[in-house]
C-alpha cells in the first residue's frame, strides 16, 4: 500500500483567487454551476457534485468601524476522514478506502440511495441527477496513481493548498501553527488531527471551527452512535407491543359471535374480560 | 451545540414516506396476525387471516418504492450483492443493509403466510394452498409465523433506526425513531385490518380485540412522541416551527381522537364508522412526513 496521502490548507494564505476550483473543475470535466448572488462576493455556491472545491468566504464582524467585515478564506474539500462517516452507511460498498488511504466512490457501483450524503458531517458529498450517483473529490485518484499532485495542489498560486504524504503534512502543519503563535495570532489552531480518527485535509484556521462550517471535536461523531440505542428503543417497544397484544388478544370466553349492529360497524363490545381462559 | 454538523439534506421524499408508511403497516399487520392466531380464539382466525393476506401485497410496494428512489434504479440489486466480489452485500452497522435483507427474508415469510392465509380462507380452491392453510394451524406453522412476526417488527422499525444513523439535524439527535415507527406502524396496521373488517362478519368479532390492542400502540406511540421531543432539545424548534405544527396537530388528531373513542363506546357510537381507523392512518402518515420533511428543511 502506498503512503497515506493528505492536503494542509492554510486559510491565512488563501485570497479567495478559486484557482483551485478552476483547476478542479478542469481536470475532473465537473459542470459549472449556475453564478447567483447569495449576498456575499462567494458566487460558487458550495460542495456538492460539481463542487469537488470550493473557496468559502467566511465574513465575520471586523474589529473596528473602519473595517466593518474580517473576511477569512477558506479553500474546503472532502476531508477524507479515517473513521468516514459516508463509507460507514454505504450500504453497496461503493465508497471504499483506497491504496493512499483516502476515500472514494466508486461511479459504476454507487445506487443514488445518499444515504452517504445524510452521513456525511460536512456536507460534502452531492448527488448528480445526470449520473444518479453520489459524487464528491477524489484526491484526483487517477493523478495519484500517476505520481502528479491533486490539480488543487498544483494550481494554487499562494501554496495555501499543500499537498505530501500525511505524516510530512502534519509536521507541515504544526510547524506553521507555532510560527503563528509566536507572531500573536492566539486563536490560530489546526483542524484535523483528532476528528473522525484524524482527517486527511488538514485546515489552518483562526477562529473556532464553527465559524468554517466545521463540526468541533466534541461534535464530530459517526452515524454509528445510534444503531444500539435505535434498535435497542425498538426492541423494547417491540417487548410492550407484544405484552398489548396478549393482553388484548387472548383467548377470552369461546362464544364471540358478530357484531350485532353489522360487521365493522365499530360498536362491536370487547368481549367480557373474565371469562378468559388465559393467554397462549 | 454538540452533535452540531454542516450537512446537506439527502432529498429522502415522498417514495421514502410512502415506503415507511406502507413498511409500517405491512409489518404491524404480520405482527397482528401472527399474535391473533397465537393467543385468539379460533374465532379470530378470520381477521387474522385478512392481517397476513393484506401484509404481502403492502410489502411489494415497498421495494418498488424504494427502488423508484434510487438515482440509479437498476442497480438495485447492489444493495444486496457486492459487484466487485460477487458476494453478499452485508453491513450490520448499516441501516439500509440490513433492512435490504430484512426485507428479503420478510418478504419470504410474508408471501408464504399469504399463500396459506389464501388457502385456509378458501379464495382459491388449489389443493397446494388448501395444504399450506392446514399447515398455518400446526406448530411448525405457528413457529413459522413466529419468526417471520420477528422480522415484522423488523421492517417496522428499523425505517427509524435508518433516519438516526446519520448525521441529520433531528433524525440523529434522537434514539425514540425506531420504537416511535414500530408502535405507529402496529397501531396504523390495526386500523387496516378494522377498515377491512367492514362487512365481513367473520373477522368482525375481533373488532373489539383490535381496537383494544391498538389503544395500546397509540398510549406507546404518544409516550414515544413524548420521548422524540425531549431528546430532541435544542433541536426542536426545527420539526415545530413553521408549518409543521399543522402536521404535528393532524398527527394529535390521529392518535387522540381514535384513542378516546375505541375507549368511550359512547363517542365511537356518535361517529361513521370508518373514521376513526381513517384518522389513524391520516396520523401514521402525518407522523413520518412531519419527520422526513422538517429534518431537510
Amino acid at each position: 500500500m502506498a503512503a497515506p496521502v493528505g492536503f494542509f490548507t492554510d486559510t491565512t494564505l488563501c485570497i479567495g483567487c478559486k484557482a483551485c476550483e478552476v483547476a478542479c473543475k478542469e481536470w475532473n470535466a465537473l459542470p459549472n454551476n449556475p453564478l447567483e448572488f447569495r449576498g456575499s462576493y462567494d458566487n460558487t455556491g458550495g460542495l456538492d457534485h460539481a463542487n469537488w472545491r470550493h473557496v468559502r468566504f467566511v465574513e465575520q464582524a471586523g474589529t473596528s468601524q473602519d473595517k466593518p467585515i474580517a473576511w477569512s478564506m477558506m479553500s474546503d474539500v472532502c476531508k477524507h476522514c479515517a473513521n468516514a462517516s459516508c463509507l460507514e452507511v454505504c450500504p453497496t460498498n461503493a465508497i471504499v478506502r483506497t491504496e493512499f488511504d483516502t476515500v472514494f466512490i466508486q461511479q459504476d457501483v454507487c445506487n443514488g440511495c445518499r444515504d452517504c450524503i445524510s452521513a456525511c458531517p460536512y456536507g460534502v458529498i452531492g448527488f448528480n441527477s445526470t449520473s444518479g450517483t453520489a459524487q464528491k473529490c477524489t484526491f484526483c485518484y487517477d493523478r495519484l496513481q500517476n505520481n502528479l499532485k491533486p490539480a488543487c495542489a498544483t494550481a494554487c498560486p499562494t501554496q495555501s493548498i499543500k499537498f505530501g504524504p500525511l505524516d510530512e503534512m502534519r509536521q507541515t502543519a504544526a510547524a506553521r501553527l507555532n510560527t503563528l503563535q509566536q507572531q500573536g495570532m492566539s486563536q490560530a489552531r489546526i483542524y484535523g488531527n483528532e476528528e473522525y480518527g484524524g482527517l486527511h485535509a488538514l485546515f489552518l484556521i483562526t477562529d473556532k471551527p464553527e465559524a468554517y462550517n466545521l463540526p468541533s471535536a466534541e461534535s464530530a461523531v459517526l452515524p454509528s452512535r445510534n444503531n444500539i440505542p435505535g434498535y435497542l428503543t425498538a426492541g423494547v417497544t417491540a417487548v410492550f407491543a407484544a405484552v398489548a397484544g396478549l393482553i388484548a388478544f387472548r383467548r377470552r370466553g369461546e362464544s364471540s359471535s358478530p357484531s350485532p349492529s353489522g360487521a365493522g360497524s365499530g360498536s362491536s363490545p370487547s368481549p367480557a374480560r373474565g371469562g378468559g381462559q388465559g393467554g397462549g | 451545540m454538540p452533535g452540531e454538523h454542516f450537512v446537506v439534506p439527502p432529498h429522502w421524499e415522498w417514495y421514502i414516506l410512502l415506503y415507511f408508511f406502507f413498511a409500517g403497516i405491512a409489518g404491524g399487520a404480520f405482527v397482528i396476525g401472527t399474535m391473533l392466531r397465537l393467543w385468539g380464539n379460533p374465532a379470530d382466525k378470520a381477521a387474522s387471516r385478512l392481517a397476513f393476506i393484506i401484509s404481502f401485497p403492502l410489502l411489494l410496494l415497498c421495494p418498488i418504492l424504494l427502488t423508484l428512489d434510487l438515482g440509479q434504479p437498476l442497480r438495485f440489486w447492489h444493495m444486496l450483492v457486492d459487484v466487485r466480489t460477487g458476494t453478499p452485500a452485508f453491513k450490520a452497522y448499516s441501516p439500509i443493509s440490513l433492512g435490504s435483507w430484512g426485507l428479503t427474508i420478510f418478504g419470504l415469510f410474508s408471501f408464504v403466510t399469504f399463500l396459506g392465509a389464501v388457502g385456509e380462507g378458501g379464495y382459491l380452491r388449489w389443493r397446494i394452498l388448501a395444504g399450506a392453510g392446514r399447515v398455518m394451524n400446526s406448530a411448525l406453522g405457528k413457529v413459522f409465523m413466529v419468526l417471520g412476526a420477528i422480522f415484522g417488527f423488523f421492517v417496522a422499525a428499523y425505517t427509524g433506526v435508518l433516519l438516526a444513523v446519520s448525521n441529520q439535524p433531528v433524525w440523529s439527535d434522537t434514539w425514540t425513531l425506531g420504537g416511535l415507527f414500530l408502535a405507529s406502524g402496529l397501531s396504523g396496521a390495526a386500523a387496516t385490518v378494522l377498515l377491512l373488517n367492514r362487512g365481513r362478519r367473520d373477522a368482525a368479532v375481533s373488532d373489539g380485540k383490535l381496537m383494544e390492542a391498538d389503544r395500546y400502540f397509540i398510549i406507546l406511540e404518544l409516550i414515544l412522541i413524548a420521548l422524540f421531543f425531549i431528546t430532541l432539545g435544542g433541536v426542536v424548534s426545527k420539526v415545530l416551527g413553521g408549518g409543521w405544527i399543522i402536521l404535528w396537530l393532524v398527527v394529535l388528531v390521529g392518535t387522540l381522537v381514535p384513542l378516546i373513542a375505541e375507549w368511550r363506546p359512547t363517542m365511537r357510537r356518535q361517529l361513521p364508522p370508518v373514521v376513526v381507523p381513517v384518522l389513524v392512518l391520516v396520523g401514521v402518515l402525518a407522523l413520518r412526513a412531519v419527520i422526513i420533511f422538517s429534518a431537510q428543511a
